[in-house]
């Protein structure tokens, strides 16, 4: 069985992300790291591998540093990685994303057959989780998304998975798409075997060209959204914060009166 | 209204319950589309039996003609739906198609996107047309920028936040024409089988995504959350948890708050004994009011609360709650 995931390289949750004047993510920080819901889909690829054998393939999408997400899969268990990285990319919407991703999908295909593509549920930059479907509409796959199970039984995969108002028991045939959630597995931490041997995997740098996309389908010039403007959310004026002196309830009871809250 | 500030025929994705109820977050999108399509209309989709109260209902809120959708396949799963959807939409010749914000609806939106080179943005929590062009506004990074964001294709395809208007009916009452579409899913769509759906019982609570009023218990609660029941009841909101709280298995997954479960944004939030890890403030710190009562005055979730409390929420929530019943009476 071979498996891709597409893995995404973004700003560290516990860092102060920004945004620039042009709407997009600022990436020159040094403090990148792998998308954490991207660690559950290559823990999901890399447990369906030691089950049913085979290979995982990390791949990527972005800037030079968004090759250290790549690199990580490779010390959590993937045998190879992709790196796809033009500046033409740059200003992407989510689905000139998926069309480099698909492209990029088609390329590693093309050396050998590959039965599932895996991602995260949603990237926790921009949070738009529609990445997935537009992907697997792109490959023409059938997409089983937000799986918090995941069994293969031979050719057919089955996800269970819960959604707002009811939980889903879906099922394909491979080749399929499939998105995973942080309920579906604990993601394991490289080991010092795996840091050391991902030194000796390959990386493979791809251009646009390299994959015959057509820049006008992608970066900001293809976008079919533009961001406006983007600003820092103002802090909340006028907070109160007090210490209960016993008398603290009536006083939340006033606060929400006061505010029409009730 | 001119042609500058709306967007032509709006075309809802009506979420009904199994019963053919309209779900809460609807009403308040059919509201917005309202302002959005101008002398145009609202045009709504319907999938599966439409009950003639429901046509009512519909009426009551200005919609001008509903579109039942009859799939040959389950229309519960996506790919069906958004087959089905785009009939409806190329037969109205819509330019704006609005859906409310679920993990199902953003498969729906982004499938269409893709077929019908529509641009998408997903989780919006305002729009406007301006210069003729459908501006979305966004909050991104956990909620801690703002953005607006314009689709520059012809046709927008936007899910949008409940709490993001209030629901209200027309000023004149409609009597909605019914257009029903038969719909052949393609074999592309057929190739998901959905194996078993079971819907979630109510729990006689408003919905955790779409409460006006949120109570949420953490680590603090120690696994008890009847003060917190009570406040959310006495207040009429849903409740929720912390991821540790859900993991403790103190309460149902369904219940977590965070960027990796229900993304809210009610008018107010009540955090009971919520530390204020950056992955629940993902999930919450839109919120009109943010509440927060924690025994640790150096708890993080004190940096975004309008109004903090440090304090045992043993005793402070139920002595909100004695004095939000007096003065109810």
């Amino acid at each position: 069985m071979r498996i891709v995931v597409c893995v995404k390289h973004v700003p560290d949750i516990q860092s102060d992300r920004t945004l620039g004047a042009d709407g997009r993510t600022v990436r020159d920080g040094g403090d990148g790291t792998l998308n954490e819901l991207d660690e559950n889909a290559l823990e999901a690829a890399l447990t369906l591998v030691e089950a049913h054998g085979g290979e995982v393939v990390a791949l990527t999408v972005g800037p030079d540093d968004a090759v250290d997400a790549v690199r990580k899969g490779l010390q959590m268990g993937a045998e190879q990685a992709v790196h796809v990285v033009d500046e033409q990319i740059a200003g992407s919407d989510v689905l000139g994303t998926a069309t480099v991703l698909a492209a990029a999908v088609r390329h590693i295909a093309a050396q050998g057959p590959v039965d599932l593509v895996v991602t995260g549920m949603a990237g926790l930059d921009g949070l738009t989780s529609v990445l997935p479907t537009a992907l697997a509409e792109l490959l023409d796959l059938p997409a089983l998304l937000l799986a918090r199970e995941v069994d293969i039984d031979g050719t057919t995969v089955t996800i269970r998975r819960d959604l707002d108002h009811a939980s889903e028991v879906l099922r394909a045939e491979l080749p399929a798409l499939l998105s995973v959630t942080d309920q579906a597995n604990e993601a394991r931490y490289p080991n010092f075997k795996g840091i050391m041997a991902a030194r000796k995997k390959p990386v493979t740098t791809l251009t646009l060209a390299d994959l015959g996309v057509d820049p006008a389908t992608v970066g900001s010039v293809g976008a079919r959204t533009q961001v406006l403007e983007a600003a820092a959310r103002p802090p909340r004026e006028d907070r109160v914060l007090i210490t209960d002196d016993g008398t603290a309830g009536v006083r939340l009871a006033a606060y929400l009166v006061e505010h029409k809250l009730v | 209204m001119t042609a500058e500030t709306t967007a032509g025929p709006v075309l809802v994705l009506l979420d009904h319950t199994a019963e053919g109820v309209l779900r809460t977050p609807v009403r308040e999108l059919l509201t917005l589309a309202r302002t959005l399509a101008g002398e145009s209309g609202v045009e709504g989709a319907w999938a599966g039996e439409l009950p003639a109260a429901a046509i009512d209902d519909l009426g009551r809120l200005g919609v001008r003609r509903v579109h039942r959708l009859v799939t040959d396949a389950d229309p519960h799963l996506t790919a069906v739906l958004a087959e089905a959807v785009e009939q409806a939409r190329s037969a109205v010749g819509a330019p704006l198609v609005l859906l409310v914000s679920s993990f199902e609806n953003k498969e729906v939106a982004a499938r269409l996107a893709v077929t019908t080179g529509a641009g998408v943005v997903t989780d919006a929590d305002a729009l406007v047309v301006e210069g003729g062009q459908v501006v979305a506004g966004k909050t991104v990074f956990a909620g801690t920028w703002t953005t607006r964001c314009a689709v520059t294709a012809p046709v927008a395809v936007v899910t949008v936040k409940p709490n993001t208007v209030t629901a209200a009916d027309a000023e004149t009452a409609s009597s909605p024409e019914v257009v029903e579409h038969t719909v052949a899913a393609s074999g592309r769509a057929r190739r998901v089988a959905l194996v078993e759906r079971t819907e979630r019982a109510g729990s006689g609570r408003p919905d955790l995504g779409s409460a006006h009023v949120v109570v949420v218990g953490g680590r603090g609660t120690n696994g008890d959350f009847s003060a917190v029941e009570e406040l959310a009841d006495v207040l009429g909101g849903a409740v929720g948890a912390t991821r540790v709280a859900t993991d403790e298995g103190w309460i149902g997954h369904d219940a977590q708050i965070g960027q990796t479960g229900v993304t809210i944004a009610p008018r107010l939030y009540v955090g009971a004994g919520v530390s204020g890890a950056v992955h629940h403030r993902g999930g919450m710190q839109a919120s009109g009011t943010i509440v927060a009562v924690n025994s640790d005055a150096d708890a993080p979730i004190f940096e975004i609360a309008d109004l903090g409390i440090v304090g045992d929420l043993f005793t402070v929530l139920p002595q909100a709650v004695a004095e939000l019943r007096r003065l109810q009476g």
